[in-house]
């Protein structure tokens, strides 16, 4: 635990334990968490995996059945959405079409009651932020779904809201908008200081704007961290295959007195006892091995190192910087391979045998 | 062969028009008869009948009657109406069925039967021959209009409109007045001009309710045609035609200049 997360200062937000059932159905099954001041967070996860109940908890549309919400320390789960000084954006805007721009970005200011020259000079200021001054006395309906968004990413941050909530911020616009208001949202919401929560089932998206990642399934919060952290030492399985891409080695366990070996049919992997990694395979007798596709390299078959794996090329595609083999294993199991040392590879064929090697730091493993 | 098509088109349009307006339009030449019974073709010209009307102190009675039920039932309707589509809408209850249906049921009850109803009942409410009998009873008779008007238009609003306005801080009246009846007014407008119209020609409820004194225009007509048919009818028929016209106009004029 590093000193940031212990500050209790910097804490913006904590879930301590939240649930919500509906029936005999467990949404949200006993989720913990802190939101960092400052911070842009992101809830990964499929569709019904909790992430929108969690969303639509801390916004107040639904009262958790168990556990508590602190904001900037104070207690706030059984606090209505209108005293909660939260901001959202919802996924479809939901801009006020009898509005003109720049009376929807003043709306969160008029609810509290600011007058209207004051309310203007402020949400003027937010339009400029997010580049629409120019567009101030229109309606929502004469703008692009790329400038209703900001339009909406202004409503929410004008009256400065301790946290700003994302419901699928992407989800109403085309493919290439998308990368463009991604790094935008990004920018804007970190320019005017803003603590972020967002939700979304694009592990792209998670992984472009976000500081952290919570990863959420069946209700349970599965892994939070950074992206770096999420990629690189993923805890479970399921998290190893929603971030990035994962090979996935199941194998039996070998323990000697200064090394750990992972095994399997035609595959090795061996880990100083030292490592930390090897915490979790102390004691164990199965394990389950991650990794990445851009990880592994093509050897000679029947290369003499520790970490090797053998098998029949099944596919072969070549996508321009890189080539991607599809490999079959001994047991059946098929892993993915890319790789850019091109030379080396143009020469295989499917049907080939191939031998493959990987460094130890990249191996990751899932206790079994 | 289209040209036999499109004289085929504009006479079954002009067919069309003529059945649904020329029962209407007929009274009005027939108001201007110099003659003392009302006859058509009309003879000659006078407004003596418009001055009649105009002058009759019975006449002016019937149409404060009218004008005052007419506002207070259309109000209180809406009112009602608008507060009882919007809880049909946005929530979930018990007894949700029932109690849309028991809303709607005066639309399709026969009058007669209400009327009957409301007699027996108001009888001993002390409510007969009273405006406040026929304003309560023209409201029950109208809310189904407003109910029907104001939930079309809520189904049109974006459903997380509210929910984003409260999200923002607003309290839930601020959120009523600044977002959802904006959002809705045109259903309120249009029921409001429906239950107007629903009281200001119901005869009726009005027959069993109303006396000498609270007696409506709708009544008066209906008593004159009993009696004595002569062209003081058809003047007011014809003024009733042309406040009429007025007020639909009006009502467009409003929805355009809205949009």
């Amino acid at each position: 635990m590093n000193a940031a997360l212990q500050d209790t200062a910097g804490t913006a937000m904590k879930l301590e334990g939240v649930s919500k059932h509906f029936g005999a159905v467990k949404a949200l099954d006993n989720v913990s968490f802190e939101l960092r001041k400052g911070e842009f967070l992101t809830m990964l996860g499929p569709s019904g995996s909790g992430k929108t109940t969690s969303l639509r908890a801390i916004a107040g549309f639904i009262q958790p059945t168990a556990g508590r919400l602190l904001i900037d320390g104070r207690d706030m789960t059984a606090v209505p959405p209108q005293k909660r000084n939260i901001g959202m954006m919802f996924q479809d805007y939901a801009l006020f079409p009898h509005m003109t721009v720049l009376e929807n970005v003043g709306y969160p200011l008029e609810t509290r009651g600011i007058r209207r020259a004051e309310r203007e000079k402020l949400s003027m200021e937010m339009l400029e932020i997010v580049g629409l001054a120019s567009c101030a006395k229109r309606y929502p309906k004469q703008m692009s779904g790329g400038q209703q968004q900001r339009v909406a990413l202004a409503r929410a941050l004008v009256f400065r809201p301790d946290i700003v909530l994302l419901d699928e911020p992407m989800a109403a616009l085309d493919k290439k908008l998308r990368g463009q208001m991604q790094i935008e949202i990004m920018h804007i919401t970190r320019q005017v200081g803003a603590t972020v929560v967002s939700v979304t089932h694009d592990q792209e998206e998670a992984l472009v704007m976000s500081d952290r990642v919570a990863i959420f399934k069946d209700g349970r919060l599965e892994q939070i961290g950074t992206p770096h952290q999420l990629y690189l030492q993923p805890r479970s399985e399921f998290v190893a295959d929603f971030i990035g891409e994962a090979n996935l080695l199941r194998g039996s366990v070998r323990q000697a007195d200064d090394w750990i070996l992972v095994e399997g049919d035609g595959w090795k992997a061996n880990l100083s006892k030292d490592d930390p990694r090897c915490a979790a395979l102390v004691g164990a007798n199965k394990a389950c091995v991650v990794l990445r596709p851009e990880r592994i390299h093509a050897v000679p078959v029947g290369s003499e190192t520790q970490n090797v794996g053998e098998g029949v090329i099944e596919d072969k595609i070549y996508l321009g910087v890189e080539y991607r083999l599809v490999v079959r294993m001994n047991d059946g199991g098929k892993i993915n391979l890319r790789s850019r040392d091109v030379a080396s590879i143009a020469g295989m064929k499917a049907g080939d045998r191939i031998g493959m090697a990987w460094a130890p730091d990249d191996i990751v493993i899932i206790g079994a | 062969m289209d040209k036999l098509r499109r004289v085929f088109f504009w006479l079954m349009i002009g067919l069309t028009a003529m059945f649904l307006l020329l029962p209407t339009l007929i009274i009005v030449p027939m108001s201007f008869t110099t003659t003392s019974t009302l006859e058509f073709p009309p003879v000659g010209f006078t407004l003596e009948w418009y001055g009649k009307v105009i002058g009759a102190p019975d006449w002016q009675q019937a149409l404060i009657n009218s004008l005052v039920v007419a506002f207070a039932a259309a109000t209180l309707a809406t009112v009602i109406g608008t507060m009882a589509a919007l809880a049909l809408h946005a929530h979930r209850f018990p007894g949700k069925m029932l109690v849309t249906v028991l809303l709607l049921s005066p639309m399709v009850t026969p009058v007669i039967v209400l009327a009957v109803g409301m007699y027996m009942v108001f009888s001993g409410w002390g409510l007969i021959a009273t405006r406040l009998g026929l304003v309560l009873a023209h409201t029950v008779l109208a809310i189904p209009f407003v109910v029907v008007s104001v939930l079309a238009s809520a189904r049109m609003v974006n459903p997380s409109l509210a929910p984003a306005s409260l999200g923002l801080g607003a309290s839930r009246w601020f959120t009523f007045r600044r977002v959802t009846l904006p959002m809705i007014m045109p259903g309120v407008l249009s029921g409001a001009v429906f239950a107007f119209i629903t009281s200001w020609d119901e005869v009726v409820i009005a027959l069993f309710l109303a006396d000498a004194q609270t007696r409506t225009v709708p009544i008066m007509i209906w008593n004159q045609v009993r009696t004595n048919l002569d062209p003081a009818t058809a003047a007011v028929a014809a003024i009733l035609i042309v406040l009429s016209a007025m007020g639909v106009l009006l009502s467009y004029k409003i929805r355009e200049a809205r949009s």
